[in-house]
Formats: C-alpha cells, sequence, structure tokens
C-alpha cells in the first residue's frame, strides 16, 4: 500500500520506520529542512520538505495514488485540513488524523475525517487506570457501532465480592466477555460464576451504560 | 446582529470598530491580549481572550446566538477549522473565513464555505489599478 504521513515528528518518524518494516511505500511530508534531512540521512529519500496542506505539494507526493493518508502534526488544525485536502481534492480513501484536543475528536468525524485518534485521551486513560480508586478503563471502542470494550477490577472490600452474575442487575446491552481471576486460568463467565477479589471483568457496553456496569460490578 | 470576529488582527479590529459604529453587537476574540490594543476606547463590544478553535471558549463568546462568525487569524487553517465549527456544529447562519492561500480556498467553496483570499483580490485590485 502507499501511505502518506504528514509531519515528521517523532510520531510520524516511529510510523515511517513501522510501516517501512511491514513493507509499504511510504512517504513523509515535513516542513522543516534539518527534520527532512536527518530522515533521509537515515532512511533514503522517504521524505520530502513541504506543508501538507498545499495542493501543489500533495500533487507532487502522488497523493492521488495513496491508499491511507495520515496526519499527525501537532497542530489539530493542520492535521484536518491537510485530511480534507487529501479527502476531497485527491479522493484518497482513508484518512486519518490525529487529534490534540479530545473535544475535536466529534468535529473531525463529522467533517468527514475516516479515523481520528486523540492522543491525550489516550495518554490520559492509561494514567487512570494506574490510580486505583477507578476501576474502569477504557481499552478499545468500537466506533462505528457505538460499542466500549471495558476492563473493570473488582476491589478486594467491593460489595460484589462472593457474589453469582446472575444476582447483579447489569444494564442493557452490556454483556461480560471475560473474567481474569487472579489465580486461575480466564474463563467466560457463566450466570453462576461468582466474582472474587481482584478480578478483572473485559465488558462490552454502550458510552451511556458506562457508569450503571460499573456499579453493578463493584457495587458503588 | 450579534456578530462574534475571531481574530483581531489589523482586518479584525477594523472590522469589528466598523461593525460597532453601526451599533452591532461585537465579541472580539484573539490569543493575545496586546491584539486589543487596535481597538479604541469608545469600542462598545466585547474582547475575549481565548482559542477560538476551544468549542468552551465560543460558547462563552456566545456563538449558540450569534447572527454572523468571521474568521480573520493570520492561520489558513485555523481560519478552515474554526469557520467550520461555527457552520457546522453551532449551525451559526452566516460564517465567512479568510484563506490567504487561493488553492484551498477554492477548496473549501467547493465544500460549501464562504471563503474570501485577499491574494486573488488583492492581485486583481493592482491589475486594475495598472490598467485604468
Amino acid at each position: 500500500m502507499y501511505i502518506i504521513i504528514v509531519g515528521g515528528g517523532r510520531l510520524g518518524y516511529y510510523l515511517a520506520r513501522t510501516l517501512l518494516d511491514e513493507q509499504h511505500e511510504v512517504l513523509i511530508i515535513e516542513k522543516d529542512a534539518s527534520t527532512v534531512q536527518s530522515i533521509v540521512n537515515e532512511m533514503g529519500s522517504v521524505c520530502i520538505k513541504g506543508d501538507g496542506c498545499e495542493t501543489a505539494v500533495l500533487a507532487e507526493a502522488g497523493t492521488n495514488r495513496a491508499d491511507i493518508f495520515i496526519s499527525v502534526t501537532g497542530d489539530d488544525e493542520d492535521n484536518l485540513v491537510a485530511c480534507q485536502v487529501a479527502k476531497y481534492k485527491f479522493n484518497v480513501p482513508r484518512t486519518i488524523a490525529r487529534v490534540r484536543n479530545p473535544k475535536h475528536e466529534m468535529l473531525f468525524k463529522k467533517l468527514g475525517i475516516d479515523v481520528t485518534v486523540s492522543s491525550t485521551s489516550i495518554i490520559l486513560e492509561h494514567i487512570k487506570h494506574e490510580v486505583p480508586t477507578n476501576p474502569l478503563m477504557h481499552l478499545l471502542s468500537i466506533k462505528e457501532k457505538g460499542l466500549e470494550i471495558v476492563e473493570i477490577k473488582i476491589q478486594p472490600d467491593a460489595k460484589t465480592v462472593g457474589k453469582a452474575i446472575k444476582d447483579l442487575t447489569l444494564p442493557p446491552e452490556s454483556i461480560l466477555a471475560l473474567i481474569i481471576h487472579r489465580d486461575t486460568n480466564p474463563t467466560a463467565p457463566s450466570p453462576a460464576t461468582v466474582l472474587q477479589a481482584e478480578d478483572q471483568i473485559i465488558a462490552i457496553t454502550r458510552p451511556d451504560n458506562e457508569a450503571l456496569l460499573r456499579s453493578a460490578l463493584t457495587g458503588n | 446582529m450579534k456578530i462574534i470576529i475571531m481574530g483581531c488582527g489589523r482586518v479584525g479590529a477594523q472590522l469589528a470598530i466598523l461593525l460597532d459604529k453601526e451599533n452591532h453587537e461585537v465579541i472580539t476574540l484573539d490569543l493575545n491580549v496586546d491584539s486589543f490594543r487596535r481597538l479604541p476606547p469608545e469600542f462598545k463590544g466585547n474582547a475575549l481572550l481565548g482559542n477560538g478553535l476551544d468549542e468552551d471558549i465560543l460558547i462563552k463568546a456566545g456563538i449558540e446566538k450569534a447572527d454572523a462568525f468571521i474568521a480573520v487569524t493570520q492561520g489558513d487553517n485555523r481560519n478552515i477549522m474554526a469557520a467550520q465549527i461555527a457552520k457546522h456544529i453551532f449551525c451559526v447562519p452566516k460564517v465567512i473565513c479568510r484563506i490567504y492561500d487561493p488553492l484551498r480556498r477554492d477548496l473549501y467553496s467547493m465544500l460549501g464555505l464562504e471563503a474570501l483570499s485577499p491574494t486573488t483580490i488583492f492581485a486583481q485590485m493592482l491589475k486594475e489599478k495598472l490598467e485604468s
């Protein structure tokens, strides 16, 4: 596949290396001349200097034959415009934008960007997981279906320890997919499965029902 | 009319003053507090410090009840993004933005944004002056 990356910063650099390892054809578009030089010195001619929002630069990069267009600069407005130009001027089938401000994710979707990745949300989620007071962590969101895959950890003092799953009131459209016990192998839960302290539960739910699911499983 | 102007540079401030004189309700937005020095003491409108790409700031500026939104910051992409937020998220009836790059302006006009390119307009004006 031919993949164009706008932004040769740390993210663009490692992304390009990963994609090159997977045998894809990759081109980075970067504004800063010295960054371009250091990428070219290391990886060969996979980087051109230019503004990834400019039609002329994108034409030179052969954007009309790109399969995927990824914009990972540090500015949301630049990522939005680069992806829109790629999509609406060059008909790239798949555009992916990095979003710094999580509030912009909805907007980007609405404006036609196929995939948005909010680096801030991802880092936040990982840090939150390490704070022991928050038992629920988002693992993956299936945006097209409006579903979330989440992990809930049962604290030793949770009111639900020792209760069977059939005795819990789970919110609608929520499914418990997997229980990972502290000492034994992961199991697919049945209605008779009894919750134990330190259990990690992988569940599928809708974002609106998240709080209900958490309180159903932790008793708080 | 209630009009929000994003970017209080020379053009933004000039426009704010003109509209204010015609007794419109004008709110100017800028990232830099120094920009508001361009507004004269008799300016009756509001000056709000903040990022016009931030929905919370836009709500604070009263975008939900605005009749018009004008994006005239120095960055083409900032103007394009702000104009799209105003048009598609807040459904402001009249949205206009400045895009210096003529090619980008053409694309966004095609996508339904009301956009002006000072580059094209001024070049055209100069040419007409030469010919007159």
